[in-house]
């Protein structure tokens, strides 16, 4: 299988003044399709900066970064955003949703800065996206009339409907309670699984940053930063599976497909 | 760029502050429905002069008796009679392009029939009058080149002197008396309404010239000299052509002044017309200012969704928005508040126009021009104003956009 990410000793280095201040040191990384990745580490470790650079939202200061073929560190600020239209769908710790727009507009708007898509098309895509997080009898609701896991759902909808090659999470389980978190764990293990997330059958590539052990073991591959540098990147030894989790804490209440 | 995805976008987002859109959208109105009433009333009074300088009459020249000097004492003009019927007929022979000629004599007089009487202007005139001033008559026939000629005394009379004199009934045939000398009436004039100096047309009489002079006035001099040019083109080189040809029959050497004066329509129009032009620029002037303080409220409502609406841009570029679109959808936002308001404001400014002709009688015009104008500005104004506020937005790092709270 070939790497869908790689990084080659990729740095960001910001300046105040004349202090250079080292967030990412020398990253090299590799992370293959399928794979659902966990970054951890302490604040200031690094890692929300390292998944601003692999969301082509920020440009290192030195290496190089490949994603899906693609060398991003050459691209300008309007390629970015349409290689993070096509390519990428981001999750937000909180949420991130349009207030006072309807879910079914939210998961949309990716769409409308997409090129070719007539405007059934981009409802009825946005309708199979709402109904793969289980919302699809929610479309019509606004966010402040849905729960924080179903906001966080319709965020993951919204993010799935380009049909990316990678979601990127950032504390996705943040915001939530343990077994709303669990839910989205389930979520994230169905479309990195496969079947019917998208056109072709296969499974989403994810990486999560988290600072929860717990939601980490959802993952296949654990990386864990310190100082700008990865310290540690291992398999997940013992994957929780969520379907199995949500069971052992009973049918509190009805849980999506 | 998704033109029609972005105005969608805009749209939705305008729709989601109902209020604030409403509020931003009043000032703009305001501003355009002022300038619409302003325009329309400075227009309205336009119009109105016009109307009566087309009065006067088609292509006309005016020539006017100059002033003298008699031991150092100057005369106004018209009052000292320098022009003869001999300058009337030489300039009807040897000026090319005169339609119509008629030379005139004025006095107000207090004229009687039975036992009514009345102050009146009593005008002598050349048949050819009613042809210059385009004036037809509503009753009877025009008096002849031959009553000019055998100086009858017929009259033509206007139709406020024809209410003051015979009430109701038709003055055709009766005898007025002007300063105790008999003249027939053989027609009655249409109204002609009030003229550029507000006086009131149709109190009048109008006698031909030989009679006035010979039989009431006894005068040998005329005021002046009414002249229809055969053509528009001809008003501008044919003032010339009577200068020259008065100054030489009044042997005026050269650096001398004219005893006489040429006036054609059109420089009695242009001073006219001045007045109500200076006074629509001004009314629109003012009514611009409260346009361009409803587009600074909508600058400042821009500026206030644009910070409010920082996160929601950081997530819209990270889902892949140019800064491009970013920047049109503030804009079309921005424009689309002001061209509502502009479409609304045309709308109130045409009603406040008709309120105001309605309540306060001044006439108002709206033309089709100054309402498109009126559209046109408005979405210049949004453009202007929310183009700032739009760049400032597309301008936003997304990494920081996202994490603002």
């Amino acid at each position: 299988m070939g790497a869908l990410i790689t990084l080659d000793q990729v740095s960001k280095t910001y300046r105040t003044g004349d202090i250079a201040v080292h967030a990412v040191r020398e990253v090299s990384l590799d992370v293959g399709a399928g794979e659902f990745v966990a970054i951890m580490g302490a604040s200031g470790s690094g890692k929300s900066t390292l998944m601003n650079i692999l969301g082509c939202l920020d440009r290192p200061t030195g290496g190089r970064y490949v994603l899906d073929g693609v060398e991003v560190s050459e691209l300008d600020r309007d390629q970015l955003a349409d290689l993070r239209n096509r390519k990428l769908g981001f999750v937000f710790q909180g949420f991130h949703l349009l207030s006072r727009t309807s879910a079914l507009e939210n998961v949309e708007l990716p769409m409308l800065y997409a090129r070719g898509l007539t405007a059934t098309q981009q409802h009825e895509r946005a309708l199979r996206a709402l109904d793969l997080v289980g919302l699809a009898d929610r479309a019509d609701h606004h966010p402040n009339q849905l729960s924080g896991g179903q906001q966080q759902r319709v965020a993951i909808a919204r993010a799935l409907v380009n049909e990316p090659v990678l979601l990127l999470a950032d504390e996705p389980t943040g915001n939530l309670d343990s077994r709303t978190s669990v839910e989205i764990m389930g979520v994230f293990q169905r479309l990195n699984a496969g079947s019917a997330s998208r056109s072709n059958g296969q499974g989403i590539t994810i990486l999560m940053v988290t600072h929860e052990p717990d939601i980490a073991r959802y993952a296949t591959r654990t990386i864990i930063m310190r100082d700008g540098r990865i310290v540690t990147d291992v398999p997940v030894a013992e994957r929780l599976n969520a379907a199995d989790e949500l069971r052992r804490l009973g049918p509190l209440q009805p849980v999506g497909p | 760029m998704r033109p029609l995805a972005t105005a969608k976008i805009a749209w939705r987002a305008l729709r989601r502050n109902p209020m604030r859109s409403a509020l931003t959208t009043l000032g703009i109105i305001v501003g355009v429905g002022a300038v619409i009433a302003m325009v329309g009333i400075g227009n309205g009074a336009k119009a109105q002069v016009e109307a009566q300088i087309a009065s006067l009459g088609r292509n006309v020249i005016l020539v006017f008796s100059g002033s003298t000097t008699a031991s150092g004492l100057h005369t106004g003009m018209g009052s000292a009679g320098t022009l003869t019927v001999e300058d009337v007929d030489a300039i009807g022979r040897e000026v090319s392009g005169v339609a119509a000629i008629s030379p005139e004599v004025r006095t107000i007089s207090q004229v009687v029939a039975g036992n009514q009487n009345w102050a009146t202007q009593v005008l002598g005139e050349s048949p050819d009058y009613f042809d210059i001033r385009q004036w037809p008559l509503a009753e009877g026939t025009p008096f002849t080149d031959r009553d000019v000629r055998s100086a009858n005394k017929v009259a033509v009379i206007g139709r406020t002197t024809a209410r003051q004199l015979y009430a109701g009934d038709s003055p055709i045939g009766r005898i007025v008396r002007i300063k105790n000398v008999p003249f027939v009436i053989v027609g009655v004039l249409t109204p002609k309404g009030l003229s550029v100096m507000g006086t009131d047309q149709d109190d009048v009489l109008i006698v031909p010239y030989s009679a006035a002079m010979k039989r009431v006035m006894g005068t040998t001099t005329l005021r002046s000299i009414n002249i229809q040019a055969a053509s528009a083109t001809l008003l501008a080189s044919m003032p010339r052509q009577i200068t020259e040809l008065l100054r030489q029959r009044h042997r005026i050497g050269p650096g001398r002044d004219d005893d006489f004066m040429v006036r054609t329509q059109q420089d009695i129009a242009e001073a006219a017309t001045e007045t109500s032009r200076i006074m629509t620029t001004l009314l629109g002037a003012i009514a611009s200012v409260s346009l361009i303080v409803g587009g600074i409220g909508i600058m400042n409502i821009m500026l206030v969704s644009v910070t409010e609406r920082t996160r929601e841009i950081g997530i819209r570029m990270a889902v892949g928005a140019h800064a491009r679109d970013i920047l049109m959808q503030f804009l079309l936002e921005a424009i689309a508040l002001s061209s509502l308001g502009g479409v609304i404001g045309i709308a109130v400014g045409i009603v406040a126009a008709k309120v105001l002709s309605a309540v306060a009688n001044w006439p108002t015009l709206i033309s089709v021009g100054s309402i498109a104008v009126a559209f046109l500005f408005s979405a210049a104004v949004g453009i202007f104003f929310g183009f700032y506020p739009a760049r400032k937005a597309s301008r936003l790092d997304p990494i920081t956009a996202l994490h603002y709270e």
